[in-house]
């Protein structure tokens, strides 16, 4: 189950800590990955651990806060895989947190730019293909808090709402050709965002967490590996919460 | 028929799998064609990099037949 062998996918965000897992899971699966980032020595050491003798992993740098730059990727990626993309994860995203009486517009304007702009200018680029071939799937990393907000991310909440609402409608306008669209909204997961918070933070934090723990990245490259598979053929415009029960939407 | 009239017929039965004797001046994408709503875009966007023309959604939703694309882009060609 759940193979992807002959599959290329395209993971954004692959140098951070869901991303790489996300990759290395599908390239787990028997799939092409191609990984985008804008740090290309992370990128490459993220490669050669996914796959030391290089076999079907590529590297593909890329500012997403550049618009030109995410109307390129989708070309870029198939030109390094030598293959039509299959499945196209956005996973990259950043946070310029602030209450909102203090968020400065560039802080605003930042974090909807590259988590929803990007995003949007990715399943674009990669949507014009898989109508074509009559499959496809995209996956959008959002978060919980798109869901249940949270103080201090009016833009990264307002962003990844957004996310998932533009997912249901692009999940409509693929559907008739066998393309799927979905969103898996992690809870806390442990990655270097979330190292930094205080024993006191975590402890409130685990309480309100029903499984009991942080997640790991490996948690959401499951859901991801889930979702991009051939067995997830019926399910499209859905938003998978991976948050150990913390909220139940 | 014209050059541009060849490429476009190519391209509607490329991109619907129709057979050409049925892509007639007349026929109608949506009635006779059996494209739906996407394929309508997708035609558009196939005869905007087929012949570097710009068609803006007024003009593109005014594309029902085979015969309004021919003279869309001649028209177009010509200015």
């Amino acid at each position: 189950m759940f193979r992807l062998d002959g599959k290329t996918a395209l993971v954004t965000g692959a140098s951070g800590g869901i991303g790489a897992a996300i990759a290395r899971t599908l390239h787990g699966q028997g799939a092409t990955v191609v990984l985008s980032g804008t740090r290309q020595a992370v990128l490459d050491s993220v490669a050669a651990r996914i796959a030391p003798d290089g076999a079907r992993v590529h590297v593909c740098p890329a500012d997403l806060s550049d618009p030109a730059a995410a109307d390129a990727l989708v070309a870029a990626a198939e030109a390094a895989a030598g293959a039509p993309l299959d499945i196209l994860v956005n996973n990259a995203g950043l946070t310029r947190d602030g209450l909102a009486i203090r968020m400065k517009d560039e802080d605003w304007n930042r974090v909807i730019e590259v988590d929803l702009a990007a995003p949007f200018r990715l399943c674009r680029a990669a949507l014009k293909g898989m109508l074509r071939r009559r499959s496809g799937r995209i996956v959008s990393i959002a978060s919980i808090v798109g869901v249940t907000g949270n103080a201090g991310q009016a833009n990264y909440s307002a962003a990844k709402a957004g996310m998932i609402g533009m997912s249901k409608s692009l999940a409509q306008e693929a559907g008739s050709r066998g393309v799927t669209v979905n969103v898996v909204a992690p809870g806390f997961i442990q990655t270097a965002m979330t190292d930094v918070l205080g024993e006191a933070q975590r402890e409130k934090l685990l309480a309100g967490i029903p499984l009991g723990r942080m997640g790991q990245p490996d948690d959401i490259a499951a859901a991801v590996t889930y979702l991009v598979s051939g067995e997830a053929g019926w399910i499209t415009g859905t938003t998978l919460n991976v948050n150990g029960g913390m909220a139940m939407p | 028929m014209s050059e541009i009239a060849d490429k476009v017929k190519k391209i509607v039965v490329e991109h619907l799998g129709v057979e050409e004797s049925k892509v007639t001046p007349e026929a109608s994408f949506i009635d006779d064609l059996g494209a739906d709503s996407l394929d309508t875009v997708e035609l558009v966007m196939a005869f905007e990099e087929a012949f570097s023309v710009e068609i803006p959604e007024d003009a593109a939703e005014k594309i029902a037949t085979v015969k309004d694309a021919i003279d869309y882009i001649e028209k177009q060609k010509a200015a």
